[in-house]
């Protein structure tokens, strides 16, 4: 991609090719990071996906003694602390933010690029420290939400202060690419608020959200820290503190980094209705996002009054959910839909991510959550909603931009079956999870009564398959660039500026922030 | 019986009042979510396979009213009683007889301190162990007893680490915190044995710390 920008390392280049061409490692450059970004996602995605594999084996047989109990709840732990953290956050915010924000702005770059590379260098050394974390002592094995006292009273060794930091430091990189966000946008437009395109909006909307909610995440990591090792007592009944506030601390942070997730998700299609009646229910899903995190605790022990309000306050997040999904099929009833791979995975995103809001909905019925807490039907929701909500988008967001990232065509009818592959594959993976979830298999388990091996063994083979359509997808990515289809033009006559660039990818798309005024577009 | 059968796909049967009023509940939801369910892929599928483009989707404030306030009444339809069995599952009748589970890792110690002190610990029989037709992973050395027809009261507590003291045939679930003790009540209306398993991470052997539930009747129970 050869373009250098780093005037103050100039003498110090890092060139790697990348590619098939070099690239400065010290680069600010939006296009470069957001490479980076996609690049350290990318090998994310297959440690999390082995992680998960092992999950699966583990759990293919009752009985299986193919990981020891102590290994397999690292393994767990592991699955989704790499999955969350150092796949979908870095690729969708910083791969794909980095990469469209200043490119549909039409702005030579973020508004802090040096803080952007800084975001983006954090993450491999906390990744490092995650992966160390679980090869030091017995790895982690409190399950990703990390309650104490499991995660104070007993991990005594390495493992867990290097996953506590590892956190912080994912943490850090988030709070300052949400800020260069924010600002960006907000401050680098060249039209007026209420025209601003749909992706930059949501990404706003998305930085709000985390950087508010990070710190309080850290706050209760630095908890966990000090009760640790500095004879604090935030978590500890033997000092007056209380494990549940953890919990309060923890989800306050979490249900956000999940809605923040969902707000930008598939603006890839043109909108046909207006900007606000999506932009509204970001903002409202937002909002709103702050103060359901109880749900998660329905069985902890809360007075019967907040377990009520926290209920109610879940069900009301479904009528901007709805909207948002009732204006995606209002755009499909009004346009003609494509039947190429982006499209495929956008209408498999609507069905499925329905689907998962569906059980969520159930699940937020503080009464029907006390039968199905902390059982597999938890973890099927959530994995509809994830593995084929956020998984979807990406990649429909790959396949549709791949030509502008990479600058060359990927196959377009092994895309499709690629789709088709994992569509199969996840589905016949997790639905069977409802099932084991009502008949009452509890979660984070690696070994279970003889009664539900049928569902389990039907999920492990929807695992494989899953984890071969991903296998799939590296060899497509790989074909893409063996073959060298370069783009040569833009088919569709798209309004989307990001385009623009796709024959000539220049150092940046505008040279200074266009100025429009006078008048209303 | 209280435990899981070969590729279940519901509840299992309930045998006090509130899980069969949960399962009701659930069952109401499942209703309208398979309705809206299906409203979204017809509409879909219908938009896919359709060479026509229906024009009056593209700037409709009567439809965006419409997708506002309809979602809205259908919630509000489902969580009236949702809400409801929430606090009738919360109502703490006078009950005659208290269990404390205390949670261990990774065992359970029930308490019954209405007759002096009755304290004992129960641990999952390991499979070498097992007599012929105990199911594996489920058994225990000793198993709670309760009686029927009559409110219990369950409190939960833990010694180390969060466990979790659930019954799924009870509609019973009840997070065991150091520090606190959560109260819930249960009213059993059938004789029998029900299976649970410990349900929140607690460590290594989080997966074989399991609860069996033996209930008869009151003159037993008094002996």
């Amino acid at each position: 991609m050869g373009r250098f920008d780093s005037a103050f390392w100039k003498f110090f280049p890092c060139p790697v090719l990348l590619y098939g061409k070099r690239l400065d490692l010290m680069s600010t450059n939006h296009l470069d990071i957001g490479s980076l970004y996609m690049v350290f996602g990318f090998w994310s995605v297959l440690a999390g996906t082995s992680l998960s594999s092992l999950i699966r084996w583990s759990l293919f047989n009752p009985g299986s003694k193919f990981l020891d109990p102590v290994c397999y709840n690292a393994v767990v732990t592991m699955h989704a602390l790499v999955m969350i953290f150092f796949f979908v956050m870095p690729v969708m915010i910083g791969g794909f933010g980095n990469w469209l924000v200043p490119l549909m702005l039409q702005v030579p770059d973020m508004q802090f690029p040096r803080m952007n590379a800084f975001s983006f260098w954090v993450l491999p050394v906390s990744l490092y420290f995650m992966v160390v974390s679980a090869f030091v002592e017995n790895g982690v094995g409190t399950g990703w939400t990390v309650y104490p006292p499991l995660s104070t009273f007993s991990y005594h060794g390495m493992c867990m202060d290097l996953a506590i930091l590892s956190l912080h430091l994912a943490g850090i990189s988030s709070i300052f690419s949400s800020i260069n966000f924010m600002v960006t946008i907000t401050n680098m437009r060249s039209v007026d608020g209420h025209l601003l395109a749909l992706f930059p909006w949501s990404i706003k909307v998305t930085s709000f959200l985390l950087l508010t909610t990070l710190p309080v995440l850290a706050g209760g990591l630095t908890m966990l820290l000090t009760d640790r090792h500095f004879n604090t007592s935030f978590f500890d009944p033997v000092g007056g503190g209380d494990p549940v506030l953890f919990q309060h601390l923890f989800w306050f942070f979490l249900d956000l980094v999940y809605l923040s997730r969902f707000m930008f998700l598939v603006y890839k299609k043109k909108l046909l209705m207006e900007m606000w009646v999506c932009s509204m229910p970001c903002l409202n899903i937002g909002f709103l996002g702050f103060i359901v995190w109880g749900h998660h605790m329905f069985v902890a022990g809360m007075d019967v009054d907040t377990r009520a309000y926290f209920s109610a306050a879940t069900v009301i997040i479904a009528v901007p959910t709805g909207i948002k999904v009732f204006a995606w099929l209002a755009t499909m009833m009004g346009s003609k839909v494509s039947t190429e791979a982006p499209m495929l995975w956008k209408l498999g995103f609507i069905a499925l991510f329905t689907i998962g809001g569906l059980t969520g909905l159930i699940l937020s019925s503080a009464s029907v959550d006390v039968t199905l807490h902390d059982t597999y039907f938890v973890t099927g929701h959530f994995h509809y909603v994830l593995s084929m909500g956020a998984v979807f988008t990406i990649l429909a967001g790959f396949t549709h931009w791949s030509p502008l990232f990479s600058r060359v065509m990927m196959h377009r009818q092994k895309m499709k079956s690629h789709f088709i592959a994992m569509f199969l594959g996840v589905n016949v993976a997790f639905l069977p999870h409802h099932f084991l979830g009502l008949a009452g298999m509890p979660r984070r388990v690696v070994d279970y009564p003889d009664q539900f091996w049928f569902w389990n063994k039907v999920s492990t083979f929807g695992s494989h398959l899953s984890t071969a359509s991903l296998l799939l997808f590296v060899f497509l990515v790989w074909e893409a660039f063996m073959s060298h289809r370069p783009v040569v033009s833009v088919r569709n006559s798209s309004s989307s500026p990001e385009w623009s660039v796709a024959v000539n990818l220049p150092k940046h798309a505008a040279l200074e922030s266009a100025k429009m005024s006078g008048g209303s577009i | 019986a209280g435990m899981s059968y070969w590729c279940q796909m519901y509840f299992q049967n309930s045998a006090t009042l509130s899980g069969v009023r949960v399962q009701w509940v659930f069952g109401l939801y499942c209703v309208v979510t398979f309705a809206i369910f299906v409203f979204v892929a017809l509409s879909m599928a219908t938009s896919c396979f359709s060479p026509y483009m229906y024009l009056l989707m593209q700037t409709n404030h009567v439809l965006e009213r419409i997708w506002g306030l309809v979602p809205l009444i259908i919630l509000t339809f489902l969580s009236w009683p949702s809400m409801g069995l929430l606090y009738a599952m919360a109502e703490l009748e006078s009950p005659l007889v208290t269990l404390k589970c205390v949670g261990h890792q990774w065992y359970w110690e029930y308490e019954y301190s209405d007759f002096g002190l009755v304290s004992y610990n129960s641990y999952m029989v390991p499979e070498e162990d097992l007599k012929l037709g105990e199911p594996r992973m489920l058994t225990v050395d000793k198993s709670v007893v309760l009686p029927f027809s009559v409110w219990c009261r369950v409190l939960t507590t833990s010694f180390d680490v969060i466990h979790s003291w659930a019954v799924p045939a009870l509609g019973v679930k009840s997070d065991a915190v150091p520090g606190r003790l959560s109260e819930s009540s249960v009213k059993i209306e059938t004789p029998g044995v029900f299976w649970g398993q410990c349900s929140e991470i607690c460590g290594a052997l989080h997966s074989f710390m399991p609860i069996r539930v033996e209930v008869v009747s009151c003159e037993i129970f008094g002996k």
